[in-house]
């Protein structure tokens, strides 16, 4: 922090920060200046003149916010006559904004209102007529805000909020001069531009010029009731203030928190409406004769204990499984694994990480000791050169590529690595267009590049870690020529982006599903691992090797052991020491077998030798890949109970479905995916009829001979310090900090960034040599498409949540699939035509949309829309160490219908 | 900037390839955006909603930046003009004499007002605070011919000049 210096002003001494920001450091000091067009998060305007000072002694007046403090500076702030000029300059502003505030939504909360009343402005003043352009037109093509110019007071704020806080530049001023009005895109409407719904403008408008559409005429912010609580959205785990009335979701604000630092997308924001669907499930349903029928919890607990039971007498522990969710609770997930592990006696419990990071877990673990992101999601701010390989991170983590964006505008060097042209890559210096599948070969490129020109970071490698010598062997067949050859990278790209890495001072690895859903996704993931280690580039702030997580809570459902090989922690099943601290804490004994994974416990329950399955919160009738293959397996359960908020398209093929509450709806924790704990508040009433996840777990354990008894979350949290180290000081009187693992113990402040100094969780970080083996499927004649799959911004994994929400269904509201417009041309199909997708596993129909986004010869279809299920055409094909599907890359062909 | 008036009409291919040519040599200068859209005003004779997207593409900028400066430029204009450009000028030596009634007739005749331009494309009309002819007020100028004490009954054989 700089320096305090002595500033008079108005006659008084006070201490203000050289160099700050004068305005921001006056009211620091307690002066409540006024300003209009001023706001902290970005850069200042000086439009408004309403901060003005005067120098002592001098004649004119200067804009505080446009001004750094100085010592000496002797001022004028409160004078009458400063005071005189800003009441002048607030009834001309005035005489251009239309008063209707008596119906304005954003009354009460209107920083021009209370300028207004502060300064008692005559607003029937005829030295000041008030003469707005009537005939200026509400601006509302955007599916989820509204423009209103009559009321714009032309401050500048949503327009640099829009470029400089979220890097997108969607409006500017147009008209500059007496008619200047915001303009979105080419023709001034939201909804044509390529606004894709943030809302940050809304959040930052002191007026209300910029609403949210939803929220209009529902309650004015002092109406409304106000509670934080964590997105249940995707991993970035940003903070949100959720407005309220009458058990009703109004509008939502970010939060000013380490995780987001205010910032939201477009679901954060606005997406929250399906927890108020009438499609919601109220009442636990029993299938009979093929047809569901309402029953009461007693009644369906009662049966789901009883049919179990039998199951696990008649047929053994191993015959039943769970699956746990990465959208439930911490506590949730450490009550669930902990029933499947105590209750039916066996290991086989997973959930959707093993369909998104398991290879990360597996790779990291090897290489560093510890499979999480090692840095902070902020911390790309300060990067100066960030390496983004198979993620596309605008779209899966809007909020993260915010960080990525404003690192890039303060001359950080971006380098995108993805087949496909991503967002990101408007803004890379280099965008590296490598063929599906080649990214070992590519990563080992540049490390031979960064080997042989002797970039690499001696001391570090020497002192750090083990294994170099054995693994330079494997990358010096790597020659420039001959990946390039392998990649279809040009040369100059691989020496750009290798010297840029290992010269930055400080460099990030982002990666996500393109790295890791491949048949050789741990392969990827210690390649990485790798090129972090040779370059020296981790254990320090804005540097390090960053697996963003998918689901908001997939980091704590992997923390708190819902894995079929290690307890809480990743404390490893077959460590005896570990099976006897279980045993001795759970009263009861326990299998020291690893379990078996998502994948393996379909193909067990095709084979028919998994009998039931519990799942809570997962949807693998969607997410998993080879969809006839999963409908085939949960055909053949014999018993299969679903708990959830939706009759989802996996619940439908359950035995018993037991209605749950949504994440507005509960107390609890989740971790981000910077390793951060974050509460989870209770902002809704629950529905009636539903209970809380934990609850139902706890209920059908009791009905199963294990009695506990958690009165709350809390009770859990408090077993889950006990038994995990790395939760261990992450106590409930503690959630609110939000604290990032490891944090042992109640003195320890949690670990912002790991492996400080070169201290590996594993001792030292180990180099592995990785060949390059291509995917498991490769175009040929038959098929000569390659297929990957994603996510798309507006929608949400399976789409149970997002696809009940009318905004995001507004931007899209049904699958697709990208292609080319070469390959279009040569199938002489035309952009919105209905086509044939098929793959050796499957066929769907869907919509054609032609894009440059990929290259000749690819398709991408997002996931989330179960009526084109791009997991239909999908390869279970296993990565033999983490036993994740290669969901990346598929063989499929398009055939014109 | 090179005068292309007198070459024959371009294909919009042909426009386009000129235009990216002249960006790609220019568009790593930092504030180059204003020179390339006089460029590109040169060519295509106005700066449609198309042109301004190739730009914003082109130079990797977005694209209500680029509209943020076309609307401010009096200069670019966002309609096609017609062949010929009619201003009236309304200073005070024009306007004392008569200059609103000339502008009157010449909208009511030509069916447009200030900034329009005729479904023909014949004409389009501006207006100017003084092109320092106040001696022949009113006065009015078509392309760059000065037509001096200007009157109602002289409009008709004046714009016959002008095909």
């Amino acid at each position: 922090m700089s320096e305090k210096v002595k500033v008079i002003v108005d006659g008084n001494e006070v201490y203000l920060r050289k160099g700050e920001n004068l305005l921001k450091e006056f009211r620091n000091a307690g002066y409540d200046v006024p300003g209009l067009c001023f706001y902290e998060k970005v850069s200042p305007t000086g439009s408004c003149r309403l901060c003005v000072f005067k120098r002592k002694g001098a004649q004119k007046l200067e804009t505080s916010c446009t001004t750094t403090v100085t010592e000496g500076m002797d001022i004028e702030l409160f004078t009458d006559e400063i005071e005189e000029y800003r009441k002048g300059i607030l009834n001309l502003i005035l005489s251009q904004h239309k008063h209707d505030c008596m119906t304005c939504d954003k009354s009460g909360d209107c920083e021009l209102e209370t300028l207004a009343y502060r300064y008692h402005i005559d607003l029937n003043s005829e030295i000041y007529p008030n003469i707005y352009d009537k005939t200026l037109k509400l601006e509302d093509s955007s599916p989820v805000l509204q423009y209103d110019p009559q009321k714009c007071i032309k401050c500048y704020i949503c327009i640099k909020a829009c470029d400089e806080i979220q890097g997108k530049h969607i409006i500017d001023m147009a008209y500059r001069g007496n008619n200047e009005i915001v303009w979105a895109g080419l023709n001034g409407k939201w909804g044509d531009s390529d606004c894709d719904g943030c809302g940050e403008c809304v959040q930052a408008c002191p007026v209300g010029a910029l609403l949210p559409k939803d929220a209009i005429g529902k309650g004015r912010t002092w109406e409304l009731e106000k509670v934080q609580t964590t997105c249940e959205y995707c991993g970035v785990g940003c903070q949100l203030n959720i407005y309220k009335k009458d058990n009703e979701i109004i509008k939502v604000e970010g939060v000013d928190a380490p995780a987001n630092e205010g910032r939201l997308c477009v679901k954060g924001r606005f997406a929250h409406e399906y927890i108020h669907s009438p499609e919601r499930i109220t009442t636990p349903l029993i299938k009979e004769n093929g047809e569901f029928r309402e029953a009461s919890w007693d009644e369906a607990l009662d049966l789901v204990a009883k049919k179990f039971m039998e199951i696990k007498q008649k047929f053994g522990p191993d015959s039943l499984a769970g699956l746990s969710s990465a959208k439930c609770t911490n506590e949730e997930n450490y009550i669930f694994q902990k029933f499947i592990r105590t209750v039916f006696g066996t290991n086989n419990v997973d959930h959707c990480a093993r369909l998104c990071h398991a290879s990360t877990i597996a790779g990291l673990t090897k290489a560093f000791g510890s499979g999480a992101m090692t840095n902070t999601n902020t911390g790309f701010k300060d990067s100066d050169c960030i390496f983004v390989i198979g993620s596309n991170t605008t779209e899966a983590h809007p909020v993260i590529s915010t960080f990525i964006k404003n690192a890039v505008k303060k001359s950080a060097v971006l380098i995108v690595a993805d087949p496909r042209k991503i967002d990101l890559t408007k803004y890379a210096k280099v965008h590296l267009q490598q063929k599906n599948g080649t990214d070992v070969a590519l990563i080992n490129g540049l490390m031979h590049i960064i080997y042989k020109e002797k970039l690499y970071a001696k001391k570090f490698i020497e002192e750090h870690t083990e294994g170099f010598d054995d693994f330079v062997k494997v990358i010096e067949k790597y020659t420039p020529e001959k990946v390039s050859e392998i990649t279809g990278v040009p040369e100059e790209k691989l020496y750009f982006t290798a010297r840029a890495y290992a010269r930055a001072k400080n460099a990030s690895i982002v990666f996500s599903m393109g790295i890791t859903q491949h048949t050789t996704g741990t392969d990827n993931v210690l390649s990485l691992a790798n090129l972090a280690m040779i370059a020296g580039q981790i254990g320090r702030p804005a540097t390090g090797v960053n697996p963003l997580r998918g689901q908001n809570n997939v980091q704590g459902a992997c923390d708190l052991g819902a894995l079929p090989n290690v307890y809480t922690g990743y404390q490893k099943v077959d460590d005896p020491a570990i099976q006897q601290k279980f045993e001795k804490a759970w009263g009861v004994k326990l299998d020291n077998k690893i379990g078996l994974t998502v994948i393996e416990i379909m193909s067990a329950a095709s084979e028919g030798k998994l009998k039931g399955l519990y799942v809570m919160g997962e949807n693998p009738m969607v997410s998993d890949p080879n969809l006839n293959h999963v409908e085939e397996a949960l055909k053949k359960i014999e018993f299969l109970v679903v708990q959830d908020i939706f009759l989802t398209e996996t619940a439908k093929f359950a035995n018993v479905v037991l209605p749950s509450r949504g994440a507005l709806e509960k107390d609890g924790t989740f971790t981000n995916t910077e390793r951060r704990l974050q509460r989870v508040r209770k902002v809704l009433e629950p529905l009636e009829g539903t209970k809380d996840d934990w609850e139902i777990v706890q209920l059908i354990s009791n009905r199963m001979d294990y009695e506990k008894n958690y009165k709350d979350p809390w009770d859990i949290l408090r077993e889950i310090n006990k038994l995990t180290p790395i939760y261990g000081g992450i106590r409930p009187e503690r959630i609110d900090i939000g604290l990032q693992w490891p944090c042992p113990n109640n003195e320890h402040n949690g670990t912002p960034y790991l492996y400080k100094d070169g201290n590996f969780s594993r001792g030292k970080g180990s180099f592995t040599p990785v060949d390059f083996i291509p995917p498991a499927e490769i175009p040929d004649e038959e098929y000569p498409f390659i297929l990957s799959t994603g996510r798309i911004l507006f929608h949400y994994h399976t789409g149970t949540m997002s696809r009940k929400v009318n905004a995001l269904n507004s931007f899209v509201n049904t699958g697709y699939a990208e292609i080319s417009e070469a390959d279009c041309k040569k199938l002489g199909i035309n952009d919105g035509e209905m086509v044939k997708i098929v793959s050796r596993r499957g066929e769907i129909i869907t919509k054609v949309k032609i894009s440059d986004r990929v290259c000749v010869g690819s398709v991408f279809i997002p996931f989330h829309f179960a009526e084109a299920a791009a997991n239909r055409l999908t390869n279970d094909a296993l990565d033999p160490k983490a036993k994740i599907p290669e969901f990346k890359v598929a063989a499929c062909n398009i055939i014109k219908i | 900037m090179a005068c292309i008036c007198n070459e024959k009409e371009l294909t919009d291919e042909q426009k386009y390839k000129q235009l990216k040519e002249f960006i790609d040599e220019n568009k790593i200068k930092e504030g180059y955006l204003i020179p390339i859209l006089h460029r590109a005003q040169a060519i295509f004779g106005y700066l449609p909603p198309e042109v301004q997207n190739f730009v914003a593409k082109e130079m990797n900028v977005s694209i209500s930046m680029v509209t943020g400066v076309v609307t401010f430029y009096s200069y670019f204009k966002t309609f096609p003009t017609g062949r010929h450009t009619i201003t009236v000028c309304l200073g005070t030596a024009c306007y004392v004499r008569g200059a609103k009634k000339i502008l009157e007739a010449l909208e009511e005749k030509l069916g447009i007002h200030i900034g329009e331009t005729t479904e023909d494309r014949r004409f389009s009309m501006g207006v100017q605070r003084c092109l320092g002819a106040c001696g022949l007020a009113p006065v009015i100028m078509i392309d760059k011919d000065i037509h001096g004490r200007m009157s109602v009954k002289k409009l008709e054989k004046i714009l016959e000049l002008y095909k």
